[in-house]
């Protein structure tokens, strides 16, 4: 996303050692930031393909009837895109942000283990290369959801499910080799002075979710594993006929499935809480309250699990723990909004792009948060469960949660990596036709999900009809409206736009300001002072 | 793979149904239905007491929002105060929410002990669920029989208009009494399917090998419409619930007539078991059954959806020996979505469909099985 | 081990970033033709068209990967001879280290979940007990027993006829990692006090034992196969056992590679009195193989 032929130019302090170019210079990179360029464009790359799948997805569920695809193709749809969106967009675009980011916030001059970032960058493409690839075989691609519940992804699972199994193997190995960089670079590197409760919010949020990574990525692995075995050798995990239990998958699934939805989160309340009082030019509100608010959410992240398994008749006590435990987690993150609220308040605000999105990321997240919580009410959930209510819920915290999250980021940070001023205008237009466009998509999912209708199907009762046109055509806005921020970007990268001076932003504090736009290719080789 | 994307067929039908008046069903159902049960009342009332909290939560907290948005901007010349720190409010806002969802946690605490309570049953039914279609056994009574979505093709491919319950109609509903507490055994005979009728705020989970109990007591008469709600695979989107529920007599009444017809069909199936059948009528029968148990998985032209689902046409079963195809049929093959039919079909059905499978598509091989060759190996 | 941290310094010697490496993308080939390979192996076997591609893919891809660990940890060793890395660095590793072994606990965590939830849950409810015990009915005159020798469908998964008795080999077994524990502990002190000869020899005791104990894990599984019928798919017991101890083993063999590579390279004279962060790393990661041995003794074989 960055212009790094610009980083090149601008790189007088890297004479010394000449710099290799084209091809062999993106494949033996060890440097944090064309690390974190290749992991942006990788993720965006994706989200065009995932959003893609989503077209499609809403194409055939613009209207009643099967029109364009086969019910199976449907499902694989609805499984690569759920796939490719969380493992392939928004994971890979937060590293990218962490490694651009978090080396120039703590004044440290690379990550801490280079060649292995390198690595974890590098295993990506391949991974989704054989994920992708499951699409064109025969039987087709995994076509049993995100989810993938055993033993509809076992015995009655199409045979490419091996190579699906062994791309999650793969993406796993890269995210927590990541992750343990990320770590690794946040505990040791940085500079003099910087204690961990001087540490810029992001950086804290991404030391908490490299945590989480590290802790349920492997049990993700141990359980495709699992998989594996019983496809091929013969274990009984998942099948009672042997003593297992389908439901066991389910829970493992989850034990890793819920911290992984506040590993797409966190780093994103961690960029708010950058922006935020950047352009409030006021300190954050409440920073400690922030960092214990941000742990205890990934504490309670371990203990919430069966929330989404009320219904697959756990034993009364259980269900009633996870009832309770999922509630609790509205504390913490209700901390979080209400401090940014109070950062806001009594403050000098202007409205740049990052702000924008900021701004409509407290806003529309907290509806996504308040309709989990309304899930998080068993009895209650025995209705929502399954269907577009669901749908809705997910969408409003990741889609303008986690990508406007990173939207946000791009535009607060795309000057320090380009050098270069964003198109202000044209970003506006980005974030409101983006905002109208969402809405209109997801909005009307409550509707059709407490009226009735399941997830996951092809086609629908006449009844749902009317919302679903509504969800189509939002969909279709908000998709091409992305082109624009394509456009946007580009031209930043391209190097059209005002030269970026370097602190561009009146309220902006941190390490990364006090480094030149664009950021030269090493920075801090000798650690600043921090006091 | 294209080729299984576009089918031609259906951009026709994309034109027919954009002409189709879409406001007609004009249906812009916002909220939960109330539902025909004590339980979903209980449900619904839960889930408008959380909404109302949410909303007013988010008025509060958009309000300053927007407030301050509105009067702190710099355009208004607004110096920043440089508050940055409050213990107190900290304190304040971590308690009031905390005190909010223990008043909310208790009359969800007393749902979930409402839902779980299946003690006392008037009435149990079995529900297994197969991909695609349920099966509804009456424990106590001997009925057990098969439910599978009615709507024609056609209207699923957009080649004639929809009809009013489209997606939402079976042959053969669940029939109960009502004000009768009725208990379901949920599981399944291959994935993981759901069992949910929205009006009666049941859904529960049908898992194979182990059996998930829920209840219902229905407060008024009526017919209920709900669907699977557990990713199954292919047909998930076309294995839809009706439960009629009736005046008891009236229930009683269904409930000898239809232990009346299950001994005409066993006696037909035996009258029938013992003649001896033409290739000619085991054709025509055996296209019935194939259509109803056979074809969402083999494909009308027994060209199946290789591999998870094979071809039948030419295939070495079709081919070799018979026995070992009627013995798959009966027995279904297990670690694969071959279901067993012996449960669903009698001896005629499955010495037709076998023949069936073995003539048509062209394939005439002129063989024919007869009742008692099933008989035989079941 | 020289923890001065690098800040306390007056001007801190440069963190050493390597300029380019080529390890890291031919590392990335490396495993993707093993996966992409063993997949295909799997996949191929699987709709019966077999062919000898993927096999050799795969084989490429062992071959590559061992290539690439060599290349990659001697260009690391030279760097680390030169006298590149800063105290900060060899920090850096060692976090790295740690972190990576907290994600291999958590790895064998799925596991032990999988065997607790299959001993507390589901076989006691498929048996009848518990809060689902009626699923029993779908699996008449099945009860449950832990051990699981009679499964719930025998036809389909066959029970073994007994199980490894704890107290016999797996006790061994025990005796010998924990010993082996002690033998690395032991050299790791003789390198700190410098003394090299003494040093090597608890190292390539430790190495042995490792050895050892791995050449008794086959007998084992030898046995299970040939005389328990204790196999994989007899069901979840056989499931869990070789799951756990299997994935163990692969651990064991691991961590004694590491153990013999150190040996070779403390021969050749490498690491200094307190600058020897490779035996370091490769002696956690041995404690970590012996500690989930402990838990699996006690929960696989024992209880
Ligand atoms: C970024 C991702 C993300 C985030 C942050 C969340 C956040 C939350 N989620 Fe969500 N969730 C998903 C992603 C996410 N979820 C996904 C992907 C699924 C579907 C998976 C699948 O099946 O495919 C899912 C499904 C899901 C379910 C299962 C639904 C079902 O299948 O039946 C549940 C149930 O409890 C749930 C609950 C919650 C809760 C309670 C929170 C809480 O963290 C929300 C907390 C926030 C707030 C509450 C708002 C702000 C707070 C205040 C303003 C304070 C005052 C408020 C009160 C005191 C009430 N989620
Ligand atoms: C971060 C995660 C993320 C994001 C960003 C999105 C984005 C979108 N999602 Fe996604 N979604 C999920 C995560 C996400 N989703 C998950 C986890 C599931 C569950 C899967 C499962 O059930 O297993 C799901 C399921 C899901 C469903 C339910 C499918 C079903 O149940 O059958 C639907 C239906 O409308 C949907 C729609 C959309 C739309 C319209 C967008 C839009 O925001 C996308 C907009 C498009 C872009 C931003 C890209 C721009 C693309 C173009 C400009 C097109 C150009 C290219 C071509 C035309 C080829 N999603
Ligand atoms: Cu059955 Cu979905
Ligand atoms: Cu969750």
């Amino acid at each position: 996303m960055s212009d790094t032929s610009t980083i090149v130019q601008n790189d007088t302090q890297d004479a010394h050692e000449h710099h290799p170019t084209g091809l062999s210079r993106w494949l033996f990179t060890t440097n944090h930031k064309e690390i974190g360029t290749l992991y942006l464009i990788f993720s965006f790359v994706m989200l065009f393909i995932g959003g893609g799948m989503a077209f499609v997805i809403r194409a055939e569920l613009f209207q009643p009837g099967l029109q364009l695809i086969d019910p199976e193709f449907f499902n694989q749809m609805t499984t690569m895109h759920g796939l490719i969106m969380v493992f392939g967009v928004v994971m890979p675009a937060f590293v990218g942000l962490a490694n651009w980011m978090v080396p120039l916030m703590i004044g440290a001059p690379d990550m801490a283990l280079p060649r292995m970032n390198n690595w974890s960058f590098w295993i990506m493409p391949f991974a989704f290369g054989m994920l992708l690839s499951s699409l064109f075989m025969d039987g087709g691609g995994p076509n049993f959801g995100w989810t993938f519940y055993a033993p509809l992804s076992t015995t009655y699972a199409p045979p490419s499910t091996t190579f699906f199994i062994f791309g999650v193997h793969l993406m796993g190995l890269s995210s927590i080799m990541g992750a343990i960089n990320i770590i690794t670079t946040i505990m040791n590197m940085r500079a003099p002075g910087m204690t961990l409760m001087k540490m810029p919010m992001f950086v804290w949020t991404w030391l908490i979710t490299a945590f989480l990574l590290i802790a349920v990525m492997p049990v993700l692995a141990g359980c495709v594993t699992m998989m594996l075995m019983d496809i091929h050798f013969g274990t009984s995990f998942f099948n009672a006929a042997g003593g297992g239990d389908p439901v066991m998958f389910q829970h493992i699934f989850w034990f890793f499935g819920h911290p992984e939805v506040y590993i797409m989160i966190l780093p994103a309340f961690g960029v708010v809480s950058q922006i935020i009082p950047a352009f409030s030019r006021k300190k954050l509100f409440g920073y400690h309250s922030m960092v214990y608010a941000t742990a205890s959410i990934a504490i309670l992240s371990f203990v919430v699990w069966a929330h989404h398994m009320f219904t697959v008749g756990l034993p009364l006590a259980a269900e009633l723990f996870f009832m309770y435990s999922t509630m609790l987690i509205a504390v913490p993150t209700g901390v979080k909004v209400f401090n940014w609220v109070s950062t806001m308040f009594k403050g000098s605000m202007t409205f740049e792009a990052p702000m924008l999105f900021s701004v409509a990321f407290v806003v529309l997240f907290t509806i996504g948060g308040l309709s989990g919580l309304m899930l998080s009410i068993a009895p209650a959930d025995f209705q929502y469960h399954d269907t577009y209510f669901v749908v809705a819920h997910f969408h409003y915290v990741l889609v303008p949660g986690a990508i406007f999250g990173i939207i946000a980021a791009t535009y607060y940070w795309i000057p320090k990596w380009s050098g270069y001023m964003y198109n202000e205008g044209l970003a506006k237009v980005h974030f409101w036709l983006s905002f109208i466009g969402l809405n209109l998509t997801f909005f009307p999912m409550h509707f059709l999900g407490l009226a009735g209708m399941p997830r996951r199907i092809p086609d629908y009762a006449l009844q749902f009809a009317d919302f679903n046109m509504v969800t189509s055509i939002g969909a279709f806005l908000f998709g091409t409206t992305q082109l624009l921020f394509l456009y946007i970007v580009i031209q930043c990268a391209r190097g059209k736009g005002e030269p970026a001076p370097q602190k561009p932003w009146e309220g902006a504090e941190g390490l990364e300001w006090t480094v030149p736009s664009p950021a030269p290719l090493h920075t801090f080789e000798q650690p600043p002072k921090v006091d | 793979m294209l080729s299984a994307v576009l089918r031609v067929k259906h951009l026709i039908g994309i034109v027919a149904g954009l002409m189709l008046p879409v406001v007609s069903f004009a249906a812009w159902e916002l909220n939960m239905p109330k539902g025909k049960t004590p339980i979903s009342e209980t449900v619904y009332d839960l889930h408008m007491v959380i909404f109302y909290i949410c909303v007013v939560i988010a008025i509060i907290v958009f309000g300053v929002m927007f407030w301050s948005i509105f009067h702190h901007r710099k355009s208004k010349g607004h110096k920043p105060a440089n508050f940055h720190e409050s213990t107190t409010v900290e304190i304040v806002w971590t308690a009031i929410p905390l005190i909010i969802l223990i008043v909310m946690a208790i009359p969800a605490t007393q749902g979930v002990f409402a839902m779980y309570n299946t003690d006392e049953s008037d009435l149990d039914i079995q529900v297994t669920g197969y991909q695609w279609k349920w099966r509804y056994q009456y424990i106590g009574e001997d009925i057990d029989y098969f439910s599978v979505l009615s709507t024609p093709k056609e209207q699923i491919d957009n080649l004639e208009a929809k009809g009013e319950h489209y997606l939402l109609e079976v042959d053969e509903p669940l029939v109960v009494p009502v004000r009768k507490k009725i208990r379901f055994l949920l599981t399944s005979n291959d994935v993981i399917h759901a069992w949910w009728v929205p009006e009666l705020a049941v859904k529960k989970d049908a898992i194979p090998g182990f059996i998930n109990e829920t209840w219902t007591s229905i407060n008024e008469p009526g017919i209920y419409r709900g669907q699977c709600a557990e990713l199954c695979g292919k047909d998930h989107g076309f294995m839809p619930i009706v439960v009629k529920a009736v005046e008891e007599a009236e229930y009683l009444d269904w409930l000898a007539e239809k232990k009346h017809q299950r001994e005409l069909a066993l006696a037909k199936a035996a009258a029938e078991a013992e003649l001896t059948w033409d290739l000619d009528e085991l054709m025509t029968k055996g296209q019935e059954v194939y259509q109803k148990n056979c074809l969402a998985c083999h494909q009308d032209q027994g060209q199946g959806l290789p591999p998870v689902f094979p071809a039948l046409k030419g295939s070495p079963l079709i081919k070799g020996d018979i026995s070992e195809h009627i013995r798959v049929v009966l027995h279904g093959r297990t670690g694969t979505a071959m279901a067993a039919y012996s449960a669903q079909l009698s001896d005629s059905d499955i010495a037709a469909v076998v023949t069936y499978e073995r003539n048509a598509w062209g394939q005439n091989t002129g063989e024919t099985v007869q009742p008692s060759a099933v008989a035989e190996l079941r | 081990m020289s923890q001065i941290s690098n800040h306390s310094l007056p001007n801190p010697p440069n963190y050493y970033v390597p300029h380019q490496s080529k390890w890291p993308i031919i590392a990335t080939v490396a495993v993707f033709c093993l996966l992409y390979g063993m997949a295909s192996v799997l996949h191929s076997s699987q709709v019966g068209k077999m062919s000898a591609m993927p096999g050799w893919i795969m084989l490429a891809g062992l071959g590559l990967t061992v290539y690439m660990i060599y290349g990659w940890f001697s260009n690391v060793v030279q760097e680390s001879q030169q006298g590149l890395y800063s105290a900060q660095l060899d920090r850096s590793f060692r976090m790295g280290m740690a972190w990576f072994i907290f994600s291999e606990v958590m790895f064998f965590a799925a596991f032990f979940g999988a065997l607790f939830y299959a001993r507390v849950l589901s076989v006691p409810w498929l048996g009848g007990e518990g809060d689902k015990g009626i699923s029993n009915q779908l699996w008449q005159g099945f009860s449950a027993h832990w051990p699981l020798l009679t499964n719930p469908d025998p036809e389909l998964f066959p029970g073994p006829s007994g199980t490894i008795p704890a107290w016999q080999i797996p006790f061994l077994n025990t005796a010998i990692l924990v010993t082996s524990s002690f033998t690395v502990t032991l050299a790791h002190h003789a390198l700190k006090e410098d003394k090299r000869q003494r040093c090597i020899q608890w190292l390539a005791l430790t190495v042995m034992l490792g050895v050892i104990f791995l050449g008794f894990q086959l007998y084992e599984y030898q046995h299970a196969y040939r005389d328990l019928q204790l196999t994989l798919s007899s069901g979840i017991y056989g499931s869990t056992f070789f799951m756990l101890t299997g994935f163990h083993g692969a651990h064991v063999t691991i961590g004694t590679i590491m153990l013999a590579v150190i040996l070779v390279r403390v021969t050749k004279g490498h690491f200094t009195k307190d600058k020897h962060f490779g035996f370091e790393a490769s002696a956690w990661y041995w404690h970590f193989v012996d500690v989930v041995w402990l838990l699996l003794f006690t929960f696989v074989y024992v209880l």
